[in-house]
């Protein structure tokens, strides 16, 4: 396919990855912020094409993985009504809340319905106006602009039965607390292309420069992130701290204008707390007071509180860089995709499945 | 609402943040939006630096992985 068999050529991938070595004379650690980019960088071995003093950090860009677990426990709590339908991407469904999951609600009767965009829980919302249909809208900044529109479809066309259950997060914030902390090892970054796709790179300049960071925006297929370690890892050598755009197919610096417009219509800034790493300031989007009637946390009286993680999961030192999945004692043996103790290990976009997947005796 | 290909896969995609796309573009899709579409431009240019790079060193290709990419 146009775009993708190009950036799979392994001819390409094999002179980048000598380029690569050509250019490190030290050791280096990368962070690939996106989950989707682990995964990529698992699947087609692109770890095993880098200079062994390069490390590759994983960061904490998996929607699934970071959506805390009392907002998951509210999912639960919503789907086991009566009256609701309620709706969500599939790669919620499997994640443990504290004491179950959507599949298993949906297996012992609660309407859980999985749909591929958040405006197809509109329309269903629409044919069935005796339900209430709620809508599970976790993600980051490429997810938001899609549920914006939804809550604006609805709101236009009249939709008054339904909601969505906000997890939303952003990722310079991430960053930015992952920097600052004590314990951070990253010395560059590799900024996820699709988040940037939507709201571009500006807010990136000031972090680069702040912490002295080298950060490359890149994109998904395999040359794209050899590309993108190789200019972060010419960087560092040549001590510059910059922003660069590997993706600029698909990535301007200002992002998509109309996609932003509609998001901040309907959303603002707010704290928010991330699975593993706790509350971060100014980290995540939350409805506007105009837009409240369609959150569903206001709709709905909820008992869910606050939760713990289960102690023996490391899932907040993974999605800090602080430690790698097969350093968890509990990897593979007590924490499998089948039975997992944390989000890392049951997301298709988590380190820790990535690892049993691609690399289970690393 | 457009008609999209992946990859031969027909799906309905909303144009609503992307009203410069035309037939025949290349989008970037996420849960049912276009993002962005491709510049073809940018594209090339990428991948001409792509080709620029030296050659490879031959100590370098004996470690190369078998995966899906090689």
């Amino acid at each position: 396919m146009k775009y993708l068999d190009e950036f799979r050529d392994p001819a390409a991938a094999r002179e980048l990855s000598a380029a690569l070595h050509a250019v490190t004379t030290r050791e280096w650690r990368i962070m690939e912020v996106c989950g989707g980019q682990t995964h990529s960088i698992l699947r087609f071995g692109i770890d095993q094409l880098l200079p062994p003093a390069i490390t590759l950090l994983h960061g904490p860009g998996c929607p699934v993985c970071v959506t805390p677990l009392e907002q998951i426990d509210k999912a639960i709590e919503l789907a086991r009504r009566p009256e609701v339908i309620f709706t969500s991407f599939g790669d919620m469904l499997r994640v443990p809340g504290s004491s179950t999951d959507l599949l298993s609600v949906k297996a012992q009767g609660g309407d859980v319905r999985i749909v591929y965009s958040p405006l197809e829980a509109v329309e269903l919302a629409r044919r069935n106006p005796q339900r209430q249909v709620v809508f599970f809208a976790v993600g980051f900044e490429t997810t938001a602009p899609a549920n914006a529109m939804a809550v604006r479809h609805a709101r236009g066309s009249g939709v008054a039965n339904f909601s969505i259950l906000v997890s939303h997060v952003l990722v310079p914030p991430a960053i930015e607390a992952i920097l600052a902390s004590p314990e951070c090892r990253v010395q560059g970054f590799l900024a996820a292309g699709h988040v940037c796709t939507v709201e571009g790179y500006e807010e990136y300049e000031p972090l680069a420069a702040r912490y002295g960071v080298p950060i490359v925006v890149t994109g998904f297929e395999p040359l794209d992130i050899l590309q993108g370690i190789y200019l972060c890892v010419r960087q560092l050598e040549e001590g510059r701290a910059e922003v660069e755009n590997q993706y600029a197919r698909a990535v301007r610096r200002q992002g998509n204008e109309p996609a932003r417009a509609s998001v901040r219509e309907v959303f603002e800034i707010s704290p928010r707390k991330w699975r593993g790493i706790g509350e971060i300031p100014q980290s995540g989007l939350r409805l506007r007071e105009s837009w409240s009637e369609y959150d569903a946390e206001n709709r709905f009286t909820l008992l869910t509180g606050e939760v713990d993680e289960p102690a023996e999961c490391i899932s907040g030192q993974i999605l800090r860089g602080v430690k790698k999945p097969n350093e968890c004692p509990a990897f593979g043996t007590r924490c499998t995709p089948e039975s997992p103790l944390g989000a890392t290990m049951v997301s298709t976009e988590g380190a820790c499945s990535a690892y049993y997947r691609y690399k289970p005796h690393a | 609402m457009a008609r999209v290909s992946f990859g031969g896969v027909i799906k309905e995609v909303s144009l609503a943040y992307t009203p410069e796309a035309v037939p025949g573009d290349y989008v970037l899709v996420h849960v049912g939006f276009a993002l962005n579409t491709v510049d073809e431009e940018e594209a090339q240019k990428t991948l001409e630096l792509l080709r620029q790079l030296e050659p490879a060193g031959a100590e370098t290709i004996d470690d190369a992985p078998g995966g899906e990419a090689a």
